[in-house]
């Protein structure tokens, strides 16, 4: 049995099912479920976070014998850099912008100013 | 923490050479990342300038994608499977997985070309709209590198062949397979970020 256990790679198969039931449960939240939209992003963002991290860790080996710090510091970096340019991005072209001309935000500074 | 208890490093780290290498590929990733964050980030702000073209929850379809998915799913896990066989000093296991790898490969490229085909008939080109010249530039990039790793894998399949797993060799299958990994990480993010919030949006 242990010689068995050495030929099969079990952290990749552990790895395996989850990125499977992970990519099922982010299918069925966008399609089949009633949450709110907002929540539905966020949920499905998390789950390929998740599925971003098994695969750089149970497939790719991040940490290993022989790899040193070097490469999850780098790749660490690289994400974060990731998430700013995206993140900023929206910030600064998408939000804040209506495209639905009701004028929500403006008409209550305007209010605001005549109170003061 | 070394998954068959013994204390050795594996082949491919065990020379100077192979370690700078390796690190200098993780570096590469890492600056693939940032790139394809650009690509992610043009896509997020032009999301929905679609002009006259179709709109994306007209054309996405979930079976496919998650049929594609499934595929580098699968893909990224055998040649997990042809890494580990190489640490097993197994050539036949390494190159048995990994032409398994390159056909689900080749398969996803099929699945892809398709899509795009259709897409286009459906009259969505990447002149139509800004929201699809962002869709296939994304989509496009991630297809390519899937391409040129499918080329690369091939090439090294001819080496192993040839020389069969040394400390050369071995650091070589060892990069195509962060590489390969790599793929199926952006895709993760695309079939999130593109397929699934185009489909909920």
């Amino acid at each position: 049995m242990a010689n068995r256990s050495k030929r099969i790679p079990i952290q990749h198969v552990v790895g395996y099912v989850m990125s499977i039931v992970l990519t099922v449960l982010a299918a069925w939240a966008a399609l089949n479920s009633n949450l709110p939209v907002i929540w539905i992003i966020i949920l499905i963002l998390a789950l390929a976070v998740i599925q971003a991290g098994i695969q750089l860790f149970m497939f790719m080996h991040i940490i290993e014998r022989g790899t040193g710090h070097a490469p999850w510091q780098m790749i660490f970096h690289g994400f974060i850099l990731a998430a700013i340019v995206v993140a900023g991005s929206l910030f600064t072209m998408s939000f804040g912008f209506n495209h639905d001309h009701n004028d929500d935000g403006g008409h209550e500074q305007h209010e605001q100013h005549e109170q003061e | 923490m070394n998954a068959d208890g013994s204390n050795a490093k594996p082949l491919e780290y065990q020379t100077k050479e192979g370690q700078l290498n390796i690190l200098g590929f993780w570096i590469f990733l890492a600056a693939e990342i940032v790139l394809f964050s650009t690509l992610f980030a043009t896509y997020a702000v032009l999301f929905n300038r679609t002009a006259d073209a179709p709109p994306p929850a007209e054309l996405f379809e979930p079976g496919t994608v998650l049929v594609m998915t499934f595929i580098l799913l699968t893909s990224s896990f055998t040649c997990g499977i042809a890494i580990h066989g190489m640490r097993r000093g197994s050539v036949k296991g390494l190159m048995t997985w990994l032409i398994i790898t390159l056909i689900l490969g080749l398969s996803f490229l099929g699945f892809e070309i398709y899509e795009f085909v259709h897409y286009a008939g459906e009259g969505a080109t990447l002149q139509s709209s800004a929201f699809w010249s962002a869709f296939y530039i994304l989509a496009g990039t991630h297809g390519v590198h899937v391409t040129l790793g499918i080329g690369w894998a091939t090439l090294l399949l001819v080496q192993l062949a040839q020389r069969g797993i040394t400390s050369v060799t071995s650091r070589k299958v060892f990069i195509i397979g962060l590489y390969w990994h790599f793929l199926d990480v952006i895709w993760i993010f695309i079939f999130t970020g593109v397929y699934l919030i185009g489909m909920v949006v």
